[in-house]
Parts: C-alpha cells; sequence; structure tokens
C-alpha cells in the first residue's frame, strides 16, 4: 500500500551524503551496507562506521566539503573529525537538525 | 641473562587508535632504546624497545599499529589484532596490555578499551595527553573512570619529562602472569557494536566527562584549511616553502658532505698504492656510495617537514583535499604523503606507501613513485640546462626555470596519467572507502621530531650501506675491467664491460640521439642516477673527482651535442628508470620480481618513447 502519510514527519530521514557544509543533523541509523573494507578483513562499512561513533543519536555537523557534490565532505562527530566519501556518507542516514542558509 | 633475570622482564604490547599519542608515550618510555624491524613475512613496521623500572624489573614493550578496533580494515590493524590475541607466528603474546587514549576524545577511544576489557587480558589504561584536556577545560575524573571500568587507570603526557611516570608505577604494580596461549576470539556483530558504544557513553556521563567548544582559532583554521579553494592555496605555499627551504638549508651539509667524501677519495690515494684495490675503495666504494650519501641531508630535511606536518594533523588533511584529484585517476588521498617524500628520493616514498590499506592502490602508488622528480636527477637536469638551454627572460619568468619546472611538471603529469592506465587495467579494484579522521591540530614535540628523524636516517643509511653499495662495487667491477689495451687512444672506460655495455646499447639508443658516450654514462648511472654526471665526465676524460668537472663539461657536450640530443636525454631522465635502488626496495616492499620488473619495463618503455618523440620533433624543428 503506498499512500503519502498525513503528516509530514517533523525530521525526516535522509542520507549524510545529501548534506552540505554548515548542516547540522543527529545519526539516524547506517545502512546495513555490507560492503567489505579491506583486503584480508571481513569488517565491514557498516561496522566501521558503528566503531568510529555514527550510532543513533550522535550529533554531526558538515564543516567541509569539496566541490562539486560534497566528494568527500568532512564530519564533525563529537570531537572527531572524518573525511567521507558521497559513497561512505550514503550509508549514514541523518536527520538534520539544522540547515545552513540554503534549501535543498 | 640468569634464566631468572630473563623471567623478571615483562612483555608490554601498547595498544590505541590512531593519533592517540601511542607512539610518543612508546618514545617517553623507551628513549632511544628501540629496534625498528618488519612482522615476519609482512611490510608493517614492528617497534619493540625496553626500559627498566624503578624495582629493577625489565619491561619489553611492543608500540602496535594504530587499530580503531580488532576488527581490523587494514593490515596494519590484524597486525594489532593477532599480536594482541597471541596469534602473531614466532611473537609470544603480550603480558599486559597498555591502552593507550586519548583523553580529549575518549568518546572515540573508550570502546576500544571496552573491547580489549572483554578479552579478559591484563590491562592498563593511560589517559594521555590529560595535560592538553585539563588546559582546554575537559571535566576529567582518572578515578571515577577506574571505578567504573574495574581496571587500573592512570594519567600520562607522553610529551612531557617524567610524563609517563605514574604509568610505569602502574607497571611496577602489575604481576608477572602465568603463560597464556592463543586468545579466542569473535568479530562483533554490528548490534554488539552498537552496544558497546552505548556503554561507553553509558560511563562517560556517569564519570562526568565534559568536552569543551573547540577552539575558536581552531574552527577558524580549519575553515581555511579544508576549504576547496583556499585550502589548495595553503597547500601549494606550505609545499612550495617546504621545498624552499630543502633546497637552500640542504645545500651546506651536502656540500660538507660532498668535500668530506672527496677528502677521504684523495687521502686514500695519497695512502695506498696505485692498484684495483685503491681504485675499488676510492671510485667504487668511496665515490659510489658518497654520491648517494650526499642526498641524506635533503631527504633529512623533507623527512622533518613531513613528520612535524604529520605530526600537527595537517597531512591527513592534505589528503582529503587532494582525494578527488587523485581519485579522479583511481588512486586514494592517502598516496599524496609517499608521493611527496619521493620528491627527495623514491626509496622513502616506497617504504611510506605502507600506510595505504587497499593493496592495488599501493601497488600503483609504488609504481608511479619513481616518476616523481627525486633529488639525483637534479644534477642531471642542472648540467644539461646549463649547457644548452639560454639564460633568458621569457615575460616573468627566467627561460632554465621554465624548462626545470617543465621537467617537474611532465614527471607529476606522467605519474597521474599511468596511475590512470595501472588503475584501469592490471591494478583494477574494488572500490574502497577514504573514512580518513583528521586529527585534532598539535604543536609538533621536538623530541618525537628527533626520534622520528632518527629512525628514517638510520633506515636510509642501512640502504646505503648494503644494496646500494653492493651494487655500487658491482657496478665499480664493471666500469674497470677489462682494462684499456697499451696505447688506446679512447678513455679506459671505454674498453671495460661497462663500455661493452654501452656500445651495445647505443645501437638502441641512437634511434633516440644518444651516442655512444652517453650510452655508456648510463650504465654507472644505474646505481644512481646522477653518478651518470660523472661517468659523462669520465668518458670525456675529464678527472670526476675535479670539483670544476661540471663546469668544464658543460662547454664539452655543448658543443659536441646537438640540442636535440640534449632535449631527448632531458626527457629520458623524466622517466629514468635506471636506479637500482628503487628497484631493489620495490622487490622487498612487494615480496616478488613481478612488481620491479614491470616498473622497469614500463619506465624504460616511457623513456625510450618520450626521448625518441622529442628528439625526431626537436630535429624536425631544426634543433
Amino acid at each position: 500500500m503506498t499512500r503519502q502519510p498525513k503528516t509530514l514527519q517533523m525530521l525526516p530521514e535522509v542520507a549524510l551524503s545529501t548534506l552540505r557544509k554548515g548542516d547540522q543533523a543527529i545519526v539516524a541509523g547506517i545502512r546495513d551496507n555490507l560492503e567489505s573494507l579491506g583486503d584480508e578483513v571481513h569488517s565491514t562499512l557498516a561496522q566501521r562506521l558503528l566503531e568510529l561513533g555514527f550510532i543513533p543519536g550522535e550529533p554531526i555537523e558538515v564543516v567541509g566539503s569539496i566541490w562539486p557534490g560534497a566528494d568527500p565532505m568532512a564530519v564533525r562527530l563529537g570531537r572527531s573529525l572524518f573525511a567521507l566519501r558521497q559513497r561512505e556518507a550514503a550509508a549514514v542516514l541523518v536527520t538534520r537538525s539544522r540547515a545552513n542558509g540554503h534549501e535543498r | 641473562m640468569s634464566a631468572e633475570a630473563a623471567a623478571a622482564e615483562l612483555r608490554l604490547a601498547l595498544v590505541g587508535v590512531p593519533n592517540c599519542g601511542k607512539t610518543a608515550l612508546f618514545n617517553r618510555l623507551t628513549g632511544s632504546h628501540q629496534k625498528v624491524a618488519n612482522y615476519a613475512g609482512v611490510t608493517v613496521e614492528r617497534k619493540e624497545g625496553r626500559f627498566t623500572g624503578a624495582s629493577g624489573r625489565r619491561y619489553r614493550i611492543l608500540d602496535l599499529p594504530g587499530a580503531y578496533s580488532l576488527t581490523p580494515t587494514s593490515l596494519d590493524e590484524a597486525i594489532t589484532r593477532d599480536a594482541v590475541l597471541g596469534r602473531l607466528a614466532g611473537e609470544p603474546p603480550p603480558e599486559v596490555v597498555v591502552c593507550v587514549l586519548d583523553a580529549t576524545n575518549l568518546r572515540l577511544n573508550l570502546r576500544l578499551v571496552l573491547e580489549l576489557r572483554a578479552l579478559g587480558l591484563p590491562l592498563v589504561v593511560a589517559l594521555n595527553m590529560s595535560d592538553v584536556a585539563r588546559a582546554r577545560g575537559y571535566s576529567l575524573d582518572a578515578g571515577a573512570l577506574q571505578a567504573e571500568l574495574g581496571l587500573p587507570v592512570v594519567e600520562t603526557v607522553a610529551v612531557a619529562a617524567g610524563g609517563a611516570h605514574a604509568l610505569v608505577e602502574e607497571l611496577e604494580r602489575q604481576q608477572q602472569p602465568a603463560a597464556r596461549g592463543a586468545l579466542t576470539y569473535r568479530d562483533p556483530t554490528t548490534a554488539e557494536v552498537v552496544e558497546t558504544q552505548r556503554e561507553a557513553r553509558r560511563i562517560l556521563g556517569v564519570i562526568g566527562y565534559r568536552e569543551p567548544a573547540r577552539q575558536r582559532a581552531l574552527v577558524w583554521l580549519d575553515a581555511v584549511v579544508l576549504h576547496p579553494v583556499a585550502g589548495l592555496a595553503v597547500l601549494a605555499a606550505l609545499l612550495f616553502a617546504v621545498f624552499q627551504a630543502v633546497f637552500s638549508w640542504a645545500a651546506l651539509p651536502m656540500e660538507l658532505i660532498d668535500a668530506g667524501v672527496s677528502r677521504t677519495g684523495e687521502w686514500l690515494l695519497a695512502v695506498l698504492p696505485e692498484g684495483p684495490l685503491r681504485s675499488l675503495l676510492v671510485d667504487g666504494v668511496i665515490a659510489g656510495a658518497g654520491s648517494v650519501l650526499v642526498f641524506l641531508p635533503q631527504i633529512l630535511f623533507l623527512f622533518l617537514f613531513i613528520l612535524a606536518l604529520e605530526e600537527s594533523g595537517y597531512l591527513p588533511r592534505a589528503a582529503y583535499l587532494l582525494d578527488r584529484v587523485m581519485g579522479g585517476v583511481g588512486l586514494s588521498g592517502r598516496a599524496f604523503i609517499p608521493l611527496l617524500s619521493s620528491f627527495a628520493c623514491a626509496v622513502p616514498g616506497i617504504m611510506a606507501t605502507r600506510t595505504i590499506p587497499n593493496i592495488r592502490d599501493r601497488m600503483a602508488t609504488i609504481l608511479i613513485a619513481p616518476l616523481m622528480t627525486c633529488s639525483a636527477r637534479l644534477p642531471v637536469y642542472a648540467l644539461l640546462i646549463s649547457a644548452f638551454i639560454p639564460m633568458r627572460a621569457v615575460g616573468p619568468f627566467n627561460l632554465q626555470g621554465l624548462v626545470l619546472f617543465t621537467l617537474y611538471f611532465a614527471g607529476v603529469i606522467s605519474a597521474l596519467a599511468v596511475a590512470a592506465v595501472l588503475k584501469r587495467t592490471a591494478l583494477k579494484a574494488s572500490y574502497h572507502p577514504l573514512l580518513l579522521e583528521l586529527p585534532e591540530y598539535h604543536w609538533p614535540n621536538l623530541r618525537n621530531l628527533a626520534i622520528g628523524l632518527w629512525e628514517r636516517a638510520r633506515i636510509f643509511l642501512r640502504r646505503v650501506g648494503t644494496i646500494i653499495l653492493a651494487l655500487m662495487v658491482v657496478l665499480w667491477f664493471l666500469s674497470s675491467y677489462p682494462a684499456a689495451p697499451a696505447g688506446a687512444d679512447m678513455p679506459a672506460i671505454y674498453y671495460s664491460f661497462a663500455g661493452l655495455i654501452g656500445r651495445g646499447l647505443e645501437v638502441v639508443l641512437a634511434p633516440i640521439g644518444f651516442n655512444w658516450q652517453i650510452s655508456i654514462a648510463l650504465v654507472p648511472g644505474l646505481a644512481a642516477r646522477e653518478v651518470a654526471v660523472g661517468a659523462l665526465g669520465t668518458v670525456y676524460s675529464l678527472s670526476a673527482a675535479d670539483d670544476t668537472a661540471v663546469s668544464t663539461l658543460g662547454p664539452l657536450i655543448a658543443d659536441s651535442w646537438s640540442l636535440a640530443t640534449a632535449l631527448a636525454l632531458l626527457a629520458w631522465y623524466v622517466f629514468a628508470p635506471q636506479c637500482l635502488a628503487t628497484l631493489a626496495v620495490v622487490k622487498r616492499e612487494t615480496a616478488s620480481w613481478r612488481y620491479p620488473l614491470a616498473m622497469a619495463a614500463y619506465l624504460f618503455g616511457l623513456a625510450y618513447a618520450a626521448a625518441f618523440v622529442t628528439y625526431r620533433v626537436a630535429l624536425a624543428l631544426g634543433g
């Protein structure tokens, strides 16, 4: 059954990759991305993102991005700053808490 | 050592996430009592050190590679996991693990402690950078953390004298545990990872850990440094300043080394009787090793800057800025640091590729490293440019300078092109995420810089002392035997094996404009590229030891070579395949003959093609 929800969610989940510099958001979850991270290893992208602290409820902020397309982007998570390419950022679901000056 | 004393030695392992100050703490504990080698069979650096406690108990400590987790994503992390678990062949398991935490970023660091705690090993927690944390206004309670974790927690300040005092005291209290075998370990599920993270955050809440707002200046600095335009401008300015400093500051020590080498040669000439031994020592060992040793100052200065930039937290930011550009040819931003080192010498550059987690990315980076114009090419460039390129103003620039810049630029462009081809063909890899941490800025610590620099110098000198020296002796033999027949009218090298090879090469090299003199000079140039300059002097019957050789050689070749030949030789040297030291290091780092052979083949091919095109075009234009 496909129908639009009657009331729009206050904070829709979007991929971190759609945010731009200055945007702040709360991590909602990690897509169960089973992409392997290495050659002789079995860690997955999802697991590493969780290990680095991208767990639901954590506030994040995009503090920098390389043009065009924010690839890679620099994401602040607490006291850490991580460089993520679009592909990694797409695995992180967030709810935006503040957009900085521009609507998308 | 008696059995009792051996038993009284405690084996420690330092574990921590990257950038937690683990290596600084290792330096603090062990000072210069360090041994750097490789783990058996892999090219991961194994750093071990020793120190003695106040009780006289001896400690042997292993500085394991930084790891975010026991579920590895790189070879480094796999080594750390296996070392902790006692799975590494020939590596006894640590008796006590010291987990180093960056006190200014416990949110990232604490999970690893919980993971290690679950293994049930004797574990000590070092709250490192506790001074920075205090100064920046963190609320930090080591006692509360100790109570929550149920583990001994000590504060350390790795960069201050006596900063590891509390840690050593705690280690003195640790019992000598009974011998144990390898531990069993199961990778956690993602749900379990989240659970551990929640537990870490619960603990941080209970102990009242608070992070202050980040300093304004640092926020501002990142806004500039990470900006796609301003950041690149900062990077370019920084690189320019570094190269200026490397070349100008290194000039004096290089002259001194050069003078020392020729003084030693002259002294041996005076002391030893004429004969093969004297020739071997003076022309082979002293001249050969000296011509490589002379680059040590440049390499050290470049490394000093690279180490300082690394410690300051800037280099990962440069990798972030360049990831897009390098991603365009299929490389990772992480390839930036090895390639930067290769401007001094490809040998340390290739060794620095160890930080690239993806094996195919790493191989591609190794293969293009020799295309960065290393400092050994400079004497060749300098000779040819001063002999053939007029000193003329071209707009605001100088023609000679422009040619030199073009040669550097040609190297970088061809490196990118070769990488693009490699990554689309032989080294095609599945996608590998960037996920790079950009650590907080720190002032570089002089003591750590000095220890890091000493380590690099030692590694480089060991190379000079072994591979390169051996090659030099072989090349000396090839250039000296057989001796010239009586009444010969050609220089002695003409009649030697090197001369024979060179004259044979001339058949192949004539189409690209090289005469037999150049062909012969390229043979000893296999040892180190700039040796070709001295060899040209020998071929043209100048004394190679003569300081004025270059200034005399310039006009001589300007008379006897065409401009097309000179330009073709410059083009050849952009690719300059003949550096045996580089090939030997590639063999060592890749543990196979495949990559050094592939490298030599493609470099020869490109050098020949570039010289051919240059020669023919120059001839057609009337050069």
